[in-house]
């Protein structure tokens, strides 16, 4: 059968099959007794594992199977939720999530799930997920063997498996002082694998790559001899979280699994083992191997066959799945007729005929009302977005420790589908920079005389024509001292400005690039990847963001987007014959100035403009207009406009007005076209072309 | 894709500038759209006309008597815009009119343009006789290359 056409569907079904587990496995962790909530989520997945096994994604299939079960099982009453198996089926539910993403992307949908299969399975055999107890209680063998093998692993992970000299070790000491992180990587190889020499080259150039290996057992020239079994040791010092290097590694092939610990300072000076766990501790990877498998052959299959007939109780909402690029051709046609309207309307004018007067006044109206239809077909609810935000605060709250309730007001606020597409990361960023760095922990907030639990509001609303998304939070604020020492520190603010910055200037500057204002970099708001990067993402898209806070109340996100990024407002100026449009977001004011006004620096024609020297652009020169007659009457309009804290004047012939128009590229003949950002057409049928401003300014 | 060649019979559209007939091929033919308002792009190629409004789709057009080095003339009633569609790329060719929609076949088809001096060769994927009239094929990836 021919796949691929169905892999597009097969992909967006399975995201929303996914949501909706993620959605009711939230909705069953507050209302644990109701089972009809664990129906649903077990139609969702029995759905989606039908539909992986027969496209042929086995390894999603087969976790799916496994999850399902436990779901049946509680279905059943003979398992009871609580916390601890929702961890694991969440944990499922993200591995699945990550493995439709990769099928996505191109890829086979192979993923490394071992540990979460384990905790499934001793969930399905009654135990504990993570095993704890010293007796296991087991009605089967293999799995109390399992079990057995589980709880010597951490143990084990903790412990140096290399000895390290005097030297190697001030080395790792000094690597960790500077942000490095020093790791022993445990990989072992596949049994049957041919080229092992081959294999260990490959995760040594990958190493290489990442970071300074420090020394291996064995040693390199015997690992190159294959003179070792299949497993072997590296001591390993990078940037890289343990997770992306476990990832890397285990890209190539032939390997079977790869561990990867962080080597703790502390552990290391003092030689304690067990005690001190790192905080960010490798994932962990059981040593079960071969027995997995031969029991999953055994997993009742009895309960996903009876399953089959029953109907999914999905309702599915009436919609369809246009191609966006359909949309714009759609729209470019109904643009030419609302053009060939003017012209209608005109001749109507000009016949006056009754008839025809009111044939062509209700084509006006009808065509109003189609062009709404047409302008709002691209518009998404921005819950698209929000909707995987509950999963992931709930997540953040359990690996912080704190408390923290995620309200969600207006998810149903639409925007333009491709603000959606680009939203998602900047939000994600925001929402782990309040959850991380806002939030206090519940001693802490306790302490303040705040409730335990944290409360982070996420809200959409429509004003003008502009969106805003704010992100709220009852922690701890913005710390202006701290701040500012950091900004100092890191020379983005000079002492002298520092004296005089306005609180909110003090907050703005937490978005500067290079600024990271945790002590400690975590894992959960990113590895030192400051807020900086979503401010330009969001500057990308003509929005912009502010914080307001308030320390020791909160801090609010106030992100403001334009509904759409096909219609933007500019100003149409004219030059001679031709027309340009300048978008208003970089038009500061017009203004007529005389001739006599202007100066002369350095060859540069500059104005003063409210005490500001601002150089001038005489746009009919940048764009080589041809001239039938000098213009003399000895006054120039003039646009100022603006890039960053630059300013610049552009010369014109006259203002015709501000008008909303629809963006359209040049196409792919030409590109980059000085100071031409794009091309628009006018009610007129013709098109008048974009001024890219920042071109402009240097 | 332009080697015409390799097909028996080539469907082409036939236009004139200045006194020869040149062909494009049919399957790289979008349309012939009369002369309209050209919106001139500046710091562009000097046969780069602009860009016209086509259907919604802002579209660049080329003059091909530019392209090709030869006397501008004014534009007459005749002049045509003929939209071609080359891989991801759509551009409108300014041409004195647009003339036929013809069958050659293949065997007609020389490879060698020798007999056309003034032209640069490079534009030209072969010649076709026909009775008493020579097609000039434009070798379109070519053209719409810029040369220097």
């Amino acid at each position: 059968m021919e796949l691929n056409q169905y892999l597009e569907m097969f992909i967006e079904e399975s995201k929303e099959h996914l949501q909706a587990c993620s959605e009711h496995l939230l909705e069953l962790e507050k209302n644990p007794e109701d089972l009809t909530i664990v129906g649903e989520i077990f139609r969702s997945a029995h759905t989606l594992k039908g539909m992986a096994a027969t496209m042929g994604f086995e390894d999603l299939a087969d976790l799916t199977h496994k999850m399902e079960n436990i779901l049946d099982a509680i279905r059943n009453s003979k398992i009871k939720v609580n916390a601890e198996i929702l961890d694991v089926v969440f944990e499922s539910v993200d591995h699945l999530e990550e493995m439709v993403y990769d099928i996505a992307d191109g890829g086979d949908g192979k993923r490394n799930v071992q540990a979460t299969v384990e905790k499934l399975k001793r969930i399905e055999a009654g135990e504990p997920a993570t095993a704890v107890s010293e007796e296991p209680i087991s009605s089967q063998e293999v799995a109390a063997a399992m079990v057995a093998n589980e709880i010597e692993q951490p143990a084990e992970a903790l412990e140096l498996k290399l000895t390290y000299d005097d030297f190697e070790k001030t080395v790792i000491l000094q690597s960790s002082e500077q942000e490095f992180n020093a790791y022993e990587i445990t990989v072992a190889l596949r049994e049957d694998c041919l080229l092992k020499a081959a294999r260990v080259f490959m995760v040594f150039e990958i190493l290489e790559k990442n970071g300074d290996v420090i020394k291996s057992s064995p040693t390199v020239d015997k690992l190159e001899e294959e003179q070792f079994d299949s497993v072997f040791h590296v001591a390993f010092i990078s940037k890289e979280s343990a997770e992306d290097l476990q990832k890397m590694l285990m890209k190539v092939s032939e390997v079977d699994r790869v561990v990867v610990n962080k080597i703790d300072r502390d552990v290391f000076v003092t030689k304690t083992t067990a005690t001190e766990v790192p905080a960010e501790e490798a994932l962990p990877q059981p040593a079960v191997q071969e027995t997995e498998t031969a029991v999953s052959e055994e997993q009742p299959k009895t309960a996903a066959a009876k399953n089959n007939t029953s109907k999914s109780g999905h309702a599915s909402s009436k919609t369809i799945r246009v191609n966006i690029e359909r949309l714009d051709i759609l729209m470019n046609l109904f643009e030419e007729l609302a053009i060939d309207r003017g012209r209608l309307l005109s001749i109507a004018g000009d016949v006056n005929h009754g008839e025809l007067n009111e044939t062509v006044e209700r084509m006006s109206r009808t065509m109003g009302d189609l062009q709404n239809i047409v302008l709002t077909m691209r518009m998404v609810p921005v819950d698209t977005v929000f909707n995987r935000f509950p999963k992931m605060v709930r997540q953040l709250s359990r690996d912080l420790n704190k408390k923290i309730e995620l309200n969600i007001v207006g998810a149903e606020t639409e925007l333009d589908r491709t603000v959606i597409d680009e939203i998602g990361d900047p939000l994600v960023h925001l929402i782990r920079n309040s959850v991380d760095h806002g939030i206090e922990s519940p001693e802490v907030r306790r302490a303040k005389g705040k409730p335990e639990e944290g409360t982070v509001e996420l809200r959409a609303y429509h004003s003008g024509n502009y969106v805003f998304i704010e992100i709220e939070d009852d922690g701890a604020g913005i710390n202006r001292d701290k701040v500012l020492a950091k900004a100092l520190s890191k020379g983005i603010v000079t002492k002298e400005q520092s004296l005089t910055m306005t609180d909110k200037q003090v907050n703005e500057l937490i978005m500067a690039s290079g600024f990271s204002t945790a002590d400690v970099i975590s894992d959960v708001s990113g590895r030192g990847v400051g807020l900086d990067v979503v401010k330009t993402t969001i500057e990308s898209l003509g929005g912009n963001i502010s914080i307001e806070s308030t320390q020791n109340v909160g801090s609010v996100f106030s992100i403001q987007l334009p509904l759409t990024l096909s219609i933007i407002s500019v100003m149409l100026v004219e030059i001679e014959n031709e027309i340009y449009a300048i978008p208003l977001s970089s038009i500061i004011e017009t203004s007529i100035i005389r001739q006599s006004d202007i100066l002369n620096a350095h060859n540069q024609k500059v104005i003063d403009f409210r005490g500001k020297v601002v150089p001038l652009v005489f746009l009919e020169e940048i764009f080589e207009v041809p001239r039938a007659v000098q213009n003399n009457d000895g006054l120039h309009s003039v646009v100022i406009v603006r890039k960053g804290d630059k300013l610049a004047g552009l010369v014109v012939d006259s203002f015709i007005g501000q008008q909303e128009i629809v963006l359209k590229s040049l196409g792919n003949y030409l590109t980059n076209i000085f100071a031409i950002s794009g091309a628009t057409i006018l009610g007129n049928g013709k098109v008048a072309l974009i001024v890219d401003c920042n071109a402009l300014m240097k | 894709m332009t080697n015409a060649t390799e097909q028996k019979n080539l469907k082409v559209i036939v236009f004139q500038l200045a006194d020869k007939e040149y062909a494009i091929p049919v399957s790289h033919v979008k349309g012939i759209e009369k002369l309209m308002h050209i919106t001139r792009v500046p710091k562009t190629e000097r046969y780069v006309k602009g860009v016209i409004n086509l259907r919604g789709v802002v579209t660049p057009v080329i003059d091909l008597r530019e392209r090709f080095d030869l006397p501008v003339s004014g534009n007459e009633e005749t002049t045509r815009i003929i939209i071609i569609a080359l891989e991801t790329m759509e551009v409108g060719f300014i041409v004195d009119s647009a003339n036929d929609v013809l069958d050659i076949d293949a065997s007609s088809i020389e490879q060698q343009p020798e007999v056309v001096g003034s032209l640069l060769e490079d534009f030209i994927a072969g010649v076709a006789k026909l009775e008493n009239r020579l097609l000039i094929l434009l070798h379109l990836d070519k053209v719409l290359n810029p040369i220097d």
